[in-house]
């Protein structure tokens, strides 16, 4: 799988507040959570995404409060993949959870532009930018078979079927 | 070579005698719990999954009356989704009567023993490490999978060990060590890791001050906090529960990643200033900023002794010209604590307002969500950009005690300063 769009930066220590605010707490709607997705960091972000475009981080992402809507906003705008140089471990779960890879790679985030065409390969594992490539760490077992079940709610679902038989 | 607590409790969880750190291995799960915000995904992702049943509708806890009563139809109408599916699975462990917050009524339920595994949906999970036990913060989805299976996959994440010595002077409180330890380690220096607290100072606390430095595990990136359970926490445990447990400590040889002296004696009140935890500075480096609000509660700090503290400073007295002062006790059993000592009348004298049981304006959800020229005061846990509602405003964290002093004087100012 690879996966290829333009690069959206933040910085270090982005939070969950930062991320989606309070407000849209209330809502699953995905559309909804899109609108409010970096609402005070980055107002109008969402409509800047392009599908499949990438998210660059810096460490420590998604930091502070267990809220899934953080993921789920992110990848409500179109962003396919995030990229970051850590993540907070709860932000890390839940976005593996809900279909959203989440990469650590700090050497891509070194070399990458703002708008920049940036390209992940997971099969290889790794991330292109400008002529420049890191490699990035392979998932654990237990995190490959949720990503590759397409989520844990898929994952869930098989193992559901399997235990009825 | 000994093992610590955290890798005693993931074995004695997982079925194996002994777990090495950075292993990964499925744990079963002793209580599952999640709220009002996380609960109604957790619902829908075991929906989704076509899951039927839950694994032991005994082991699950929902405190969905954290942010009540409700701010808006939607957020009554979610609840109101949570409440239908316990009855379907018959959990009777639903709380959504005004009940107040998790982190402090599920210990004074008797739920949370030493040595027990619990998955919350929510990020202060860590608080239970104040009793002995592992709380661990997921996400909604995990959390379904739990309601379905009882169980999840961890890492046995490597320990550090944060030692308070010495005694502390007046006007110190525990949130000011966990605000000295925040400064030490940072928002991510105990990453994935679990942060085992010990020491002289700590021991001298009562459990409700410890939870105030279990509670702030996760503004330092723990994956959990812990301490060793001693007399006080049986004692505690006495007076609410009959369930055995089994308390487990770290062996004296335990591998622990590092260890954190912070010398409490040569600590004074401190406040992380805006916009990171980490960001703490002595209340003397910030004295004389002009304060707008002052809120002391939620999950950190909402429980007895802190409306106690916070009225050593202000009884008899008045609120600034200028400052609201909000009061928020987590639960409604403190409220009708605080309400019998005859406290909530204090508060009221003074000039404050008391907001029903719960998180308060902790979230910027409701009950005190502050503008862009608003300086809040807050004894709570998180002061990121826009927590509390606009981005521009300015929050300070800090114990009870330089809460209080705040909306006394209407600038931070020291406790020590201003106490009668």
């Amino acid at each position: 799988m690879i996966m290829k769009g333009r690069a959206h930066i933040v910085g270090d220590h982005v939070d969950t507040d930062q991320i989606i605010p309070s407000r849209y707490l209330g809502t699953l709607d995905p559309a909804k959570l899109a609108e409010g997705c970096f609402f005070n960091l980055l107002p109008g972000f969402a409509t800047r995404v392009r599908r499949g475009d990438i998210l660059l981080a810096g460490e420590n992402m998604g930091c502070g409060s267990s809220r899934e809507h953080a993921p789920i906003a992110i990848k409500s705008t179109g962003i396919s993949c995030v990229v970051a140089r850590g993540f907070s471990r709860i932000f890390y779960r839940s976005a593996i959870n809900i279909g959203l890879p989440v990469v650590i790679c700090p050497e891509a985030i070194d070399f990458t532009a703002a708008g920049a065409e940036i390209s992940v390969d997971f099969d290889r594992g790794v991330v292109e930018s400008a002529g420049r490539a890191a490699e990035f760490a392979p998932f654990s077992p237990s995190i490959l078979e949720i990503l590759s079940a397409g989520g844990l709610v898929p994952f869930m679902s098989r193992r559901l079927a399997q235990e009825e038989i | 070579m000994g093992l610590t607590a955290t890798q005693k409790i993931v074995a004695s969880h997982s079925g194996r005698e002994h777990v090495a750190v950075g292993e990964t291995v499925t744990v079963k799960v002793d209580l599952a719990m999640s709220n009002d915000m996380t609960s109604p995904l957790a619902v829908k992702q075991f929906r989704s999954a076509g899951a039927r049943k839950v694994f032991d509708a005994t082991k699950i806890c929902i405190v969905a009356g954290r942010h009540m009563p409700f701010r808006d139809e939607a957020f009554g109408k979610s609840v109101d989704g949570v409440r239908e599916w316990c009855s379907e699975h018959g959990i009777a462990n639903f709380y959504a009567d005004m009940e107040g917050m998790d982190h402090a009524l599920v210990p004074d339920l008797g739920f949370i023993r030493p040595g027990m595994l619990i998955c919350n949906a929510d990020s202060h999970a860590c608080t239970y490490g104040a009793l002995g036990a592992w709380g661990l913060a997921m996400g909604s989805t995990d959390m379904a999978y739990i309601y379905a299976f009882g169980e999840t996959w961890v890492r046995v994440p490597e320990t550090i060990r944060v030692r308070y010595v010495g005694r502390p002077a007046k006007y110190v409180t525990s949130k000011d060590y966990v605000l000295a330890t925040e400064r030490a380690l940072t928002v991510d220096g105990a990453r994935y890791k679990t942060l085992e607290f010990c020491g002289p100072a700590l021991d001298d606390l009562s459990v409700d001050e410890r939870f105030t430095i279990a509670n702030m595990g996760i503004e330092m990136g723990a994956k959990s906090s812990f301490m060793a359970p001693d007399r006080k926490v049986a004692d505690y445990l006495a007076s609410r529960t009959d369930v055995p447990y089994e308390a487990v400590w770290s062996d004296e040889d335990a591998e622990f990643e590092r260890t954190l002296d912070i010398d409490i004696g040569e600590l004074g009140p401190v406040l992380a200033k805006p916009h990171s935890p980490d960001n703490v500075v002595p209340v003397d480096e910030v004295k004389g900023v002009r304060v707008t609000q002052v809120c002391i509660g939620t999950c950190t700090n909402g429980r007895l002794i802190d409306l106690q503290q916070a009225l050593e400073i202000m009884r008899g007295r008045k609120v600034a010209k200028g400052v609201r002062l909000i009061v928020t006790p987590a639960t409604a059993i403190i409220m009708r604590q605080a309400e019998e000592l005859g406290l909530i009348d204090e508060f009221r004298a003074i000039g404050a307002q008391i907001n029903p049981p719960g998180c308060g304006p902790c979230t910027g959800w409701h009950q005190g969500v502050l503008g862009d020229d608003d300086i809040c005061v807050a004894t709570h846990n998180r002061n990121f950009p826009g927590r509390m509602g606009s981005p521009k405003a300015q929050i300070y964290l800090s114990s009870p005690y330089v809460a209080a002093a705040a909306a006394i004087a209407g600038v931070i100012t020291s406790p020590e300063a201003i106490a009668p």
